[in-house]
């Protein structure tokens, strides 16, 4: 079990360094400074201005100086917002986009859940095709589109909630409601299936047989078990719902994360770019070695299984 | 001694000896009730041709190809024709889908949308499809050292999030559909050397592949003839599932604007350009962009789920 979690924190580890050096390399093979666009500016302060974010400095320099601040957790300063340092935009983006994401998640777990539980128990009658057939959709709209339809309907048509922006709980509905149905369609999908195979198992009419109440059987027997399927996944949702907030932020004006991520993009602001790469990727990567961590804590076989092997 | 006698001479009491006539086997009688033997193929296609649903996905695909194709060859407005007098008109006779804010045909655009998003998702999945079948057919069959050693970097590169790679590509090589294919395509194969890997690890110890390479077949031969063709089901549904999450991805670049650049047209833009004069009531141009996004994604989404149910040799019967 040991040597398991140690190679996979080595895998972890290696991917997150190939992407910082990734995200490096490329952003200091794009052609023109961000210092191009600024008329003002003379030779001399272009040089200044490069010296002081150490831009003169030759290519391995800079990216050892970059990883070094890295081990300090120092993402450097932001090259077009010249009083911010990227830390300080992370540091008030990510509880917006954390809160966001998290709500989310939430929603999308368990209305995923929901529906295919009760999908799976009213199998191949109405509900089941009616569930399936929303969760179907769910997958095929873009989150974007949902948003947009939203705020077309629930915003212009139907004013019941407010466009844009992030600062009460109503103005939280429409973007959580936006992220939310694709990891949705995708969780009922899933429950759906484990659970279709998992009541079909013998242990399950075993407890059918010793007289147990519908609702336990569900929830205590066949639900632990249809649920592993649903924790692979959890991990990549996380990755699509964490992509999905550029745009959902974009869309609705929220000041999180994604937007700093975009706006950094479209003014070639390389600092902020790969701060906000590496942070986001470092989160994903957490996440998937969390998910995978809690797959064998949850399936006793697994665990068993590398026992024996060993 | 007596009574066992009787009834063993006669089992049934009652009922004459003659009528127990030995049944002759008849091997084209039995033959008769099987139904015919049909190839994996056949077999699959008629079982897809049951799932209605997958059928209409696949019909709409169809007819979304021909839109693409012919739309703007029968629409008598130009793609990237601006006119100034008909700006943001609704739909009507002369333009079917209504015009944007530069008096562009919405109707020519849409169809050259479908173009754009039909050929990201056809090139991403074709590209995908030759990497992942190349790369994961060696690894699964050269298996041990070579195997664990492609694999961990396939693991690598599956850990990277997908859309932040493709944006960063985006970033340095500069927006454009080429680089949008490229960038999804870095990325992309690494579900179809996975599956791919995982087959062939599975197949290559079947005793036909022995017999083949006892025979001396050479194992660029044994993978193509032997591996590749039993791997297609598999395969060809991943190919279904990637096309729609290409499509999805330009859109999604093209939407922030990273992806396809004005003034060519893709869904994703105009649904972007769309959405800025929502609150003017021109609802036509944000509405088809976005219905075509949803129904091809849809359409492609249930043809996968379809052909994952015909063809899994599971379900056979």
């Amino acid at each position: 079990m040991n040597t398991y979690f140690i190679k996979r924190f080595i895998a972890m580890i290696i991917t997150l360094w190939l992407i910082i050096s990734g995200t490096f390399f490329l952003m200091h093979s794009v052609p023109g400074s961000p210092f191009n666009e600024e008329r003002t500016t003379n030779e001399a302060i272009q040089k200044n201005l490069e010296a002081y974010y150490h831009l003169d400095e030759p290519l391995l320099v800079q990216y050892g100086n970059y990883l070094s601040a890295l081990l300090h957790l120092d993402l450097g300063p932001s090259i077009k917002k010249s009083s911010q340092t990227v830390n300080e935009m992370l540091g008030r983006g990510f509880p917006v986009s954390f809160e966001l994401g998290f709500y989310t998640l939430i929603l999308a777990v368990i209305s995923g859940l929901t529906l295919g539980i009760i999908a799976a128990l009213r199998h191949n009658r109405i509900i089941d095709y009616l569930s399936m057939s929303i969760a179907v959709l769910g997958i095929s709209i873009p989150n974007f589109v949902m948003a947009t339809f939203l705020i077309e309907q629930l915003a212009v048509n139907f004013p019941l909630f407010p466009v844009a922006t992030w600062t009460s709980p109503k103005h939280m509905v429409l973007p959580i409601l936006a992220l939310a149905t694709g990891p949705m369609a995708i969780i009922a999908r899933l429950t759906r299936s484990s659970m279709l195979e998992v009541l079909t198992q013998d242990y399950i009419r075993t407890a059918k047989s010793k007289g147990l109440s519908p609702v336990k059987i569900v929830f205590k027997h066949a639900l632990r078990n249809a649920l592993l399927p649903v924790v692979t996944v959890l991990g990549s949702l996380a990755a699509s719902i964490l992509t999905g907030t550029f745009v959902i932020e974009k869309i609705f004006a929220i000041p999180g994360m994604g937007k700093y991520f975009v706006d950094s993009i479209n003014n070639r602001d390389f600092p902020v770019i790969m701060g906000t790469t590496v942070f986001y990727s470092a989160i994903l990567i957490l996440m998937l070695f969390l998910v995978d961590s809690a797959y064998g804590v949850l399936d006793p076989r697994i665990k068993l299984h590398k026992k024996e092997a060993k | 001694m007596e009574l066992r006698k009787q009834e063993e001479q006669n089992i049934s009491p009652g009922i004459p000896d003659e009528w127990f006539v030995p049944k002759v086997q008849n091997q084209s009688e039995a033959e008769a009730v099987v139904r015919p033997s049909l190839s994996y193929w056949k077999d699959s296609w008629y079982r897809l041709l049951k799932n209605k649903l997958a059928i209409a996905g696949m019909a709409f695909l169809i007819l979304l190809a021909l839109f693409a194709i012919f739309g703007p060859i029968i629409s008598p407005h130009s793609v990237e024709t601006q006119k100034l007098t008909s700006q943001n008109l609704p739909p009507s006779g002369e333009y079917w889908f209504g015009t944007d804010d530069l008096g562009r045909d919405v109707f020519t655009r849409t169809a050259y949308g479908a173009r754009i998003s039909l050929f990201v998702g056809l090139v991403a999945a074709l590209i995908d499809f030759i990497i992942g079948v190349v790369y994961g057919g060696f690894a699964g069959y050269k298996g041990g050292k070579t195997d664990n050693l492609m694999m961990r970097f396939v693991e690598i590169l599956y850990g990277l999030p997908y859309l932040l790679v493709v944006i960063l590509v985006m970033v340095v090589i500069g927006p454009g559909l080429t680089t949008i294919i490229l960038a999804l395509s870095i990325t992309g194969w690494v579900g179809m050397a996975r599956i791919v890997r995982g087959q062939v690890l599975q197949i290559k110890n079947y005793e036909f592949v022995l017999a083949s390479k006892t025979f001396g077949t050479k194992t660029g031969r044994i993978i193509r003839k032997n591996l590749l063709p039993n791997t297609m089901g598999p395969i060809i549904v991943q190919m279904t599932l990637t096309i729609p999450s290409a499509i999805f991805a330009e859109a999604f670049l093209s939407f922030i604007g990273l992806g396809i650049q004005a003034p060519h047209a893709s869904w994703g833009v105009m649904a972007n350009d769309g959405l800025s004069t929502i609150l003017s009531g021109y609802w036509w141009r944000l509405f088809f962009p976005t219905l075509f996004i949803s129904l091809t994604m849809f359409a492609f989404n249930v043809l996968g789920d379809g052909l994952q149910d015909a063809l899994d040799p599971k379900l056979r019967r």
